[in-house]
Parts: C-alpha cells; sequence; structure tokens
C-alpha cells in the first residue's frame, strides 16, 4: 500500500529542517495518518537529516506516537490517580469485555482502538473517559455501555452525549 | 494595534476600563475543560439564543472563561455584576435565566447551589464555603475574564507590572525583588526562583533560554491546565519579565499533549501579545526582544524532569543526565537555561505589581504565597483550589472540599503525585507547605491532593504508583528500571496475600537503594508512595500478609461478592449486569452470587441500587 505523500509535504514545509522539528513533525504525521507508517518515518529522518535510529527511537520512546494505525473511534480511559480511586479500572475492565481487545489494541475491523491515559485534566469529574475529543466524565458502567451504542451509529459528539445523559 | 511604550499601554487600560464601566450585564459561562465535558458549548450557545429571542444582545454580554474551579458543580454561569451564581445550568434552562434573572431581576431557586452542611440555598458567589475560604491571587481573575481576549486581562490590570519594569526597574532588582518576595518553584522541588533567575544572569554563554514547564505529568493535577487555558496571558506576562532579569531573547513553553485546549488558547494568546507590540521585536519601544515558540510533548512523564525536558525540546528522546552541572549554566542546548513551572510563572507579574513586600505577608515563614492544589478523589467538592500556604489539610479537604463523598470515613490524602506519599488522618492538622510535607514523608509536587476514603486500599494504591512509575521510567538507569520492576512484583504478592512479613524487609532495603542510586528524581523519589503508606498503614499491609484479608475490600485476590439479604428487592439488575453470569435468582427474590465463578469485577456493586451487596 502506498500512502498519499501530500499530507507529509505539507507538514515537512512546516517546520525548520532541523532536529528539533522531529517530535512536532511526528506529532502532526501522527495526526494525519493516524500513525506513524515506517515508510513515512524513513521520509522524515531523510528531511530533517537526523538518522533513521535516531527517528524510531523518538517514534517508540513516546506513548502519543503508534507505529500501528489507530481505529476510527479512539477510546481513551483515564487511569490517572483520581479516576483510579473512584473506579476508572472496572471502566476499563469493561471496555475491554464488550471490545474484545486488551489495552492499547485495535478491534479487527479497525473500528475501535482501547488505550489507557495517565490523566486528561479533568480529574474532578473522574472517573473518565475520552472518545475521539470527547470528554466523558463520571462515567459508570450504563455510561458505557451507551457511548459505546452512540459510536456504534457514527452519531456526532454532541448528539452522543445528549444520549448519554 | 501595535503599543509603542508603556504609556501607550496605561492610555489603552483606562480606555478599556472606561468602555466597560458603562458596559452592561455579563453573563459569564465557564468554558474549561471540565465544564466543557459537560456540555457548556451548547448552554452558550442557549444563552445566544435567548438573548436574541429577548433582544438583548446588545445589553448583555456572554463571556465565556476559563475554569473557575468548582468543576464538580458544571456547567457554571455566574451573572455579574451581581456575583449570583447558577450550577449544573443546562441549556433548557438559559432561556428562564435570560427571562426571569436578567429581565426581571429575579433568582431561580432550581439552579442555586444548597450548602451540603447547613442546607442552605446560596445565591451569591462569594457566600459559597468552596470559595470563600480560598484566596484567589493567581487564578481569580479566570471567572472574570475571556482567556482567547487581550483586552480583558489588559482591562484587569495585565502587563502593566511588565510596562513598569522594562523602562524603570534594572534587571538586578528584578531579581532581588522575586528573591525577596520568597517565591518558591510550584513544580515540585520548591526551589528559590529568585536564586535560580540570579544563578542563570550570571552564567556564562549565550544565548540564554526561558523555559516553561506545562507538561504537567502528575495524574490527577490539573492547575496548569487550567491556568493555560484560563489565563494563559499571566504565564507569558510572568515569561517576559523573567526573560528581561535573565537576559534572554528566546522561550519555550512545553506542553502536554493530552491538553488541546491549553495549546489552542496559548496560542492565541502569543499571537495577540505580538501584534499588541507585548511580545517579539522590540517590546513596547523598549529595545528588548524576547519570543516564545511552544512545543507539544509526547506524553512522558518523565519529560517533566527539567533535563529531560530540555532533551525532548531539542528532538530527543526525553532521557534524563546526570546533573552535575545544573541547567541554569548548561541546559538547552547547552546553554544556560532557565526551567520554571507554569505556576511559578504566573505568580511573577502579581509580585511585580503588588511587591515583595506585600507578597511576603502570605504564607508560611519558609513558604511565601498561595498554592493552587487539585482536590478530587473521594471529597464531595472536587476541583481546583487557591489557598495560602499554610493553611492545615484538613480546611481544605472538610471545610473547602466539603467532606468525604457519601459520608464515608476520611482515610488517607495523597499529596505529590507519583513522588510523594500519603498521609493519615493523624496529618491532617499539619500546615501545608513545602517543608513539612516534606518531614512528613510526601512532598507538596505540583498540588494534586487526591482524598481517599476507608475503601480505598493502600497497598493498591502503593502498587498503582509503582506500576505508574514502571510504565515510565526511562529505562536508563539500573536502580529505578529493575528496582521498580522488583518493587511492583512485591507489591502484587502482597496484594494477593503471599509472601512474609520479611517482604516488607525486603521492600525497605529495596527502597533506600533506589533513593540512593537513581539518576534522576524520579527513581529517587519512587520510594515515597511505598515508604509513606508502609509508615503510617502499616497494618493494612500486615492483614493483607498475616491474615490474608484486604480491609478496604480492593485486591480481588482476598475479597468475595455476596449479597445482603435483607437489602436485596431480586429487581435483576446485577443478575443481568453480571459478565461472569455468576449471579442467580429470580426476581423479587433474593439473589445469589457464585463466588466460584465469580470474577470480581465489581459490577454488581456498582450498578446496585440497594447497597446490597456485600465486599469483604
Ligand atoms: C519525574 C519528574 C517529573 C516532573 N514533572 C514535572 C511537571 O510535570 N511539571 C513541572 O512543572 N515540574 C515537574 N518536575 C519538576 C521539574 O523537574 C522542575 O523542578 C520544575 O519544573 C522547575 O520549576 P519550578 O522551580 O518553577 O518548580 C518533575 C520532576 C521529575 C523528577
Ligand atoms: S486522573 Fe483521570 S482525568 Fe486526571
Amino acid at each position: 500500500m502506498t500512502l498519499p505523500r501530500a499530507p507529509l509535504q505539507q507538514i515537512l514545509t512546516k517546520y525548520p529542517p532541523k532536529e528539533s522539528s522531529l517530535i512536532m513533525v511526528l506529532q502532526d504525521v501522527q495526526d494525519a495518518y493516524r500513525h506513524l507508517p515506517l515508510e513515512l518515518l524513513v521520509e522524515v529522518a531523510k528531511a530533517l537529516e537526523v538518522p533513521k535510529a535516531k527517528v524510531i527511537a523518538v517514534a517508540t520512546f513516546y506513548k502519543a506516537f503508534s507505529l500501528e494505525p489507530k481505529g476510527e473511534v479512539e477510546i481513551r480511559v483515564c487511569r490517572g490517580t483520581a479516576c483510579h480511586v473512584r473506579g476508572g479500572l472496572l471502566i476499563m475492565d469493561e471496555f475491554k469485555r464488550l471490545l474484545g481487545i486488551e489495552e492499547g489494541e485495535t478491534t479487527s475491523d479497525g473500528k475501535y482502538t482501547l488505550e489507557a491515559v495517565n490523566c486528561v485534566g479533568t480529574c474532578a469529574m473522574a472517573p473518565v473517559v475520552v472518545v475521539n475529543d470527547t470528554y466523558y466524565g463520571s462515567m459508570t458502567v450504563n455510561k458505557l455501555n451507551r457511548i459505546l451504542r452512540a459510536t456504534k451509529s457514527s452519531k456526532t459528539a454532541d448528539a452522543a452525549r445528549e444520549e448519554t445523559e | 494595534m501595535h503599543l509603542t511604550s508603556p504609556e501607550a499601554l496605561k492610555r489603552l487600560k483606562s480606555q478599556l476600563v472606561r468602555q466597560r464601566k458603562e458596559n452592561k450585564s455579563v453573563i459569564t459561562v465557564c468554558a474549561g475543560t471540565g465544564c466543557v465535558a459537560c456540555g457548556c458549548a451548547a448552554v452558550s450557545a442557549a444563552f445566544r439564543e435567548a438573548l436574541k429571542e429577548n433582544h438583548l444582545e446588545e445589553k448583555v454580554e456572554i463571556k465565556t472563561t476559563g475554569c473557575h474551579g468548582f468543576c464538580e458543580r458544571g456547567p457554571l454561569v455566574v451573572m455579574r455584576p451581581e456575583g449570583i451564581f447558577y450550577q449544573r445550568v443546562k441549556p433548557a434552562d438559559a432561556k428562564q435565566i435570560v427571562e426571569k434573572t436578567i429581565k426581571q431581576g429575579k433568582v431561580i431557586e432550581k439552579l442555586l447551589y444548597r450548602d451540603p452542611q447547613t442546607k442552605q440555598l446560596l445565591t451569591y458567589e462569594k457566600d459559597i464555603p468552596f470559595y470563600n475560604k480560598q484566596e484567589r491571587l493567581i487564578f481569580g481573575m479566570n471567572g472574570h475574564m475571556d482567556p482567547t481576549s487581550i483586552q480583558d486581562y489588559i482591562t484587569l490590570g495585565g502587563y502593566q507590572a511588565l510596562g513598569r519594569v522594562l523602562v524603570s526597574v534594572h534587571p538586578d532588582e528584578v531579581i532581588e525583588e522575586v528573591k525577596k518576595s520568597g517565591l518558591r518553584g510550584r513544580g515540585g522541588g520548591g526551589f528559590s526562583t529568585g536564586r535560580k533567575w540570579a544563578s542563570c544572569r550570571q552564567a556564562e554563554g549565550e544565548p540564554k533560554y526561558i523555559i516553561c514547564n506545562a507538561d504537567e505529568g502528575d495524574p490527577g493535577a490539573f492547575m496548569d491546565r487550567s491556568l493555560l487555558e484560563g489565563n494563559p496571558h499571566a504565564v507569558v506576562e510572568g515569561m517576559i519579565i523573567g526573560a528581561y532579569a535573565i537576559g534572554s531573547h528566546d522561550g519555550y513553553v512545553y506542553v502536554r499533549n493530552e491538553y488541546p485546549l491549553a495549546v489552542k488558547n496559548l496560542n492565541i494568546a502569543l499571537a495577540a501579545a505580538r501584534e499588541y507590540g507585548l511580545l517579539g521585536a522590540d517590546i513596547l519601544g523598549s529595545g528588548f526582544s524576547f519570543d516564545i515558540t511552544v512545543s507539544r510533548g509526547g506524553g512522558a512523564f518523565v519529560c517533566g524532569e527539567s533535563t529531560a525536558l530540555m532533551a525532548s525540546l531539542e528532538g530527543k528522546i526525553g532521557e534524563p543526565r546526570a546533573k552535575y552541572i545544573h541547567t541554569v549554566e548548561c541546559g538547552l542546548w547547552e546553554k544556560p537555561s532557565t526551567l520554571n513551572n507554569v505556576e511559578t510563572w504566573a505568580n511573577v507579574p502579581t509580585i511585580i505589581e503588588k511587591g515583595a513586600d506585600w507578597y511576603r505577608k502570605i504564607g508560611t515563614e519558609n513558604s511565601k504565597g498561595t498554592k493552587v492544589f487539585a482536590l478530587t478523589g473521594k471529597v464531595n467538592n472536587t476541583g481546583l483550589v487557591e489557598v495560602p500556604m499554610g493553611i492545615p489539610l484538613r480546611e481544605i479537604i472538610f471545610d473547602i472540599g466539603g467532606g468525604i463523598l457519601d459520608g464515608r470515613a476520611f482515610k488517607a490524602v495523597q499529596t505529590g503525585g507519583p513522588s510523594g506519599g500519603c498521609l493519615p488522618e493523624s496529618a491532617l492538622n499539619l500546615p501545608v507547605d513545602f517543608d513539612t510535607l516534606t518531614e512528613a514523608g510526601s512532598m507538596m509536587g505540583s498540588g494534586g491532593l487526591i482524598v481517599m476514603d476507608d475503601r480505598t486500599c493502600m497497598v493498591d494504591v502503593a502498587k498503582y504508583f509503582i506500576h505508574f512509575l514502571l510504565e515510565e521510567s526511562c529505562g536508563k538507569c539500573v536502580p529505578c528500571r529493575e528496582g521498580l520492576r522488583q518493587l511492583h512484583e512485591m507489591l502484587e504478592e502482597i496484594s494477593r496475600g503471599e509472601g512474609g512479613v520479611g517482604t516488607l524487609d525486603g521492600i525497605e532495603r529495596l527502597c533506600s537503594v533506589m533513593e540512593q542510586g537513581s539518576l534522576c528524581a524520579l527513581g529517587r523519589s519512587a520510594p515515597n508512595p511505598v515508604m509513606s503508606t508502609l509508615r503510617y498503614f502499616r497494618d493494612e499491609y500486615l492483614a493483607h500478609l498475616e491474615a490474608h484479608r484486604c480491609p478496604a475490600g480492593v485486591c480481588k485476590a482476598l475479597i468475595n461478592y455476596s449479597v445482603i439479604e435483607e437489602n436485596c428487592t431480586g429487581c435483576v439488575v446485577c443478575k443481568r449486569a453480571c459478565p461472569a453470569e455468576a449471579i442467580t435468582g429470580e426476581k423479587n427474590q433474593v439473589h445469589k452470587i457464585n463466588s466460584e465463578i465469580c470474577t470480581r469485577c465489581g459490577i454488581c456493586l456498582a450498578v446496585c441500587k440497594f447497597d446490597a451487596i456485600l465486599v469483604e
């Protein structure tokens, strides 16, 4: 499979071609392609004049990056301390069970990716789940079921929230 | 608009203040990430609609502000100038608020906050205990301004400190003032900010760098996010003043990737500051130039550590280095660099504006000023609170926080994040300041306060933090990398009730090796969560080891779920919810849990409305 190159080219023109741009370039690549494809990493290395090994090292060190494509619906369950003491673990276990995948995995149909994050900064409403860019606070098992139902029919974030309130 | 002198800035301010005076009532809607999560965008939209319907768009202003702190009650709406406080506002309420409160001056009772202690309805923001016990030096502006409007910040007196400093104060005097104020870094270590600046100013080498640490890796803390989202100009102004004092022309803000709104508002603020001549070349015509670049982090806890953060800014992996030479001398690109936390920077304009003598009056002997805490966990009023240093923990948790959730018993409060510790009831009267918390075996850290009740297991909490650190350790040095792995394994054993009392000795020995031998503060402070729980909650460890019990009912290998027969109504909710199909019983009859099949997932407990599930 060859990937479209236009987004990459555009990203590369945004930053000066030097090592300090590496993380920002990779972040934009991750956003544009939903992961860091190896073939593009090679090109990033060339463009920024950074050794390939260094690019791979950075791409595998930081949690923001993934070498595997992410699902269409990215579910991030907070496992920060505030969420942990308010029952975040149960929410994670329930997502795992219902989606049939482990933390960090994507369903075989490419629809869902399940991830754990260390605090998304809305600890006052623990436990918290972020689905794509929508935050859900005070999560319960019931709410979780409603979220999954809403994402199955690919509703917009607001409609999904209305449904879960 | 490009301001070319501090006088021009002053004139602009007076002009804005005059405009505001003759101005109208304001509906402020909180739009911090917390309230966004409760759907505040729809609330603002509904207000806009309602004002239009009533032809009031000209007379009433809607202001979407940063976080007010009382996230538990969001979305929050405050009607100014009266200060009427409405909580948990739904879009459907907007119409009524406009028609009743704005047009007829009537208060809508069902949206008011009820004091859980006195059961009284409170109308005004200033009467609510959550707010009136606080001292909102740094955080106070949040509720009064639109963070994307530089004019709002200027109206409230913003950038005046910078203007004065640039024309009439020598950099050395700025540093003296900050030193004298007693300001200590809010990012964790509590190092004197003035001394740090002085060393950097004196250090050899050009250029010098100014960096703002907005990595906020401590899970459970979100004050830096709220400051950047709600009042980005205060941080920017602090950084410019610092740059002037130290002699730097390049600044960086390193922000967590998980904080998109903070990045957005910060970028808007930087663009506006440039447009107004407050950032960039020849700031306010003073000849001093300084600019700021925003860098998004890669999501690694260790990157909050100063040397790892600088490596990350250089585009490298975030591994710390040994600090034989301090970063103020040899930091980013091996140049002298000053790194301070978001909240530290935000304190600077206030200190310059009001003076070190004024600032020193707040706080304790060795910890001056206020501190913003993120109050979370099993407490009634979760949110952000700003209090003077030295206030007892009890006041924060019980007076401001309104006590423990569901009336349960207080067990511990965790402070300082993964590098901190858990403090018991007996420590509640301690004044909160840097040194007292360290002495008690915890630390101030970035200001997370996570309250735990009797259903929180201390062994589980220690295991949680060690697991967190195990995943976040960069792996460069052996004591941290291998020590955490062993520590985690031993705690796992304890949570299964395995191992003997000897395990505790092993843990203590290992902790001491890690404290002494690790390369950076991540490894050196990693034992804190374990050592503090061992110090204050040893009995609970022993209960696991000797009696094979988890008193809090958390550690799965040691607990059993059963149905409390008197309470069970036979509603079949738990039976349907049980993923293991371990619950039997007909409708309207008492249910039973088969503990052979039960996986102890806790779903029955979560769904039961009748308190009929017993965990022991
Ligand atoms: C593992 C580790 C993580 C840290 N994370 C943060 C952080 O997220 N934010 C922060 O401001 N300081 C953090 N620090 C402290 C910084 O190293 C540094 O001391 C601080 O940013 C200096 O600023 P201050 O003097 O204003 O506190 C961390 C330290 C360590 C060892
Ligand atoms: S701990 Fe979950 S959002 Fe902070």
